[in-house]
């Protein structure tokens, strides 16, 4: 065992029987309801180092009740290793907890997520387009978005036969 | 004092003091060998680009090696790389600064169909929105081809009509 799983084998004991936990790919694991999102990172980041903050993203699971899961990752810079965190979204209420207070970086990342999977992000109050522009309709990342569905931004030329 | 010189003999009424040809061929000749390219640059065509314009390919052969960095002094608009619906207002109104006379060519497989990105983010091919004279497939194209594209511009230059004044003319 690597020093890094070593560490991560401490954390999950440290937090408990409370917090559903598995290792994969060297990741630890960490699966939560949506309300308990905040409090774990906060600790994650204060009592176990996890100091910088990855990525968020989603994955959409068309035939899966609820429908989303939400994707955090972190990253300790003096044990090496990183955490995942997901928790499970409905579609009729995607909202999780924003994170900006804890990781300023988090407010691109969330703003991606949201124009890309209809994520709400709780807290964060600018989350307009980042990638995207003013005016699209819809979340192309969601697996029902039509893979051909452009929304041209600049009339198309009368094409003369 | 000095001697008379004997004058000098009238000059020769050589064949070339004057020369006849017609307005369009004049024209489109000074135009096809000084097109100066405004190279809107999105995406990994610009590698080629690059390569195409500088020594070992040398488009200054055809006198197309001069970028204009700004659209309005420019007659060629080559478009080189993936344009996005995002990006698409920008390449219309860069092509609506150009001063007639202008052409446009698509430079690479992105900018004549979408090419790979078949999805609803890229514009699939930039003949939506603005006319294009020619098209470079290849992802990215040689040079050659960027080179016979450039000649093939020039022919259809010497060919077409160049009105001056108005239409008429």
């Amino acid at each position: 065992m690597s020093a890094g799983e070593h560490y991560l084998g401490q954390v999950q004991a440290a937090l408990g029987e409370a917090v559903a936990a598995s290792m994969a790919h060297g990741l630890l694991v960490l699966e939560v309801e949506p309300g308990q999102v905040l409090p774990l990172v906060r600790r994650l980041k204060d009592e176990f180092g996890f100091d910088m903050f990855l990525d968020v993203t989603a994955v959409d699971w068309p035939q899966r009740r609820p429908r989303f899961d939400v994707v955090w990752h972190f990253y300790s810079t003096t044990a090496f290793v990183r955490v995942r965190v997901k928790a499970r979204v409905e579609e009729a209420d995607p909202t999780v907890d924003t994170l900006v207070p804890l990781y300023g970086s988090a407010g691109y990342m969330e703003r991606e997520c949201h124009e890309m999977y209809g994520i709400l992000f709780r807290g964060n109050d600018d989350l307009r387009p980042l990638l995207l522009y003013e005016g699209f309709v819809g979340h192309p990342l969601r697996k029902d978005y039509d893979k051909h569905g452009e929304q041209p931004l600049v009339p198309y030329r009368e094409v003369k036969p | 004092m000095t001697a008379a010189k004997p004058a000098q003999p009238p000059a020769p009424r050589g064949a070339f003091e004057y020369l006849t040809t017609r307005k369009d061929e004049f024209v489109g000749w000074a135009r096809k060998f000084s097109l100066f390219p405004y190279p809107f640059v999105t995406a990994c065509c610009a590698m080629e680009f690059m390569s195409v314009s500088s020594t070992l390919y040398d488009t200054d052969r055809f006198g197309a090696a001069l970028p204009r960095f700004t659209p309005r002094q420019s007659d060629l608009l080559m478009v080189v790389g993936t344009v996005s619906h995002k990006q698409a207002p920008i390449l219309r109104k860069v092509y609506e600064q150009m001063c007639e006379p202008k052409w446009v060519m698509a430079f690479g497989v992105c900018a004549t169909s979408g090419g790979f990105y078949d999805n609803y983010a890229a514009l699939q091919g930039i003949d939506k929105i603005i006319p294009v004279d020619v098209y470079i497939p290849g992802c990215p194209p040689r040079p050659e081809m960027v080179i016979d594209a450039i000649m093939q511009l020039q022919d259809k230059i010497a060919s077409e009509r160049h009105p001056i004044i108005n239409k008429e003319f």
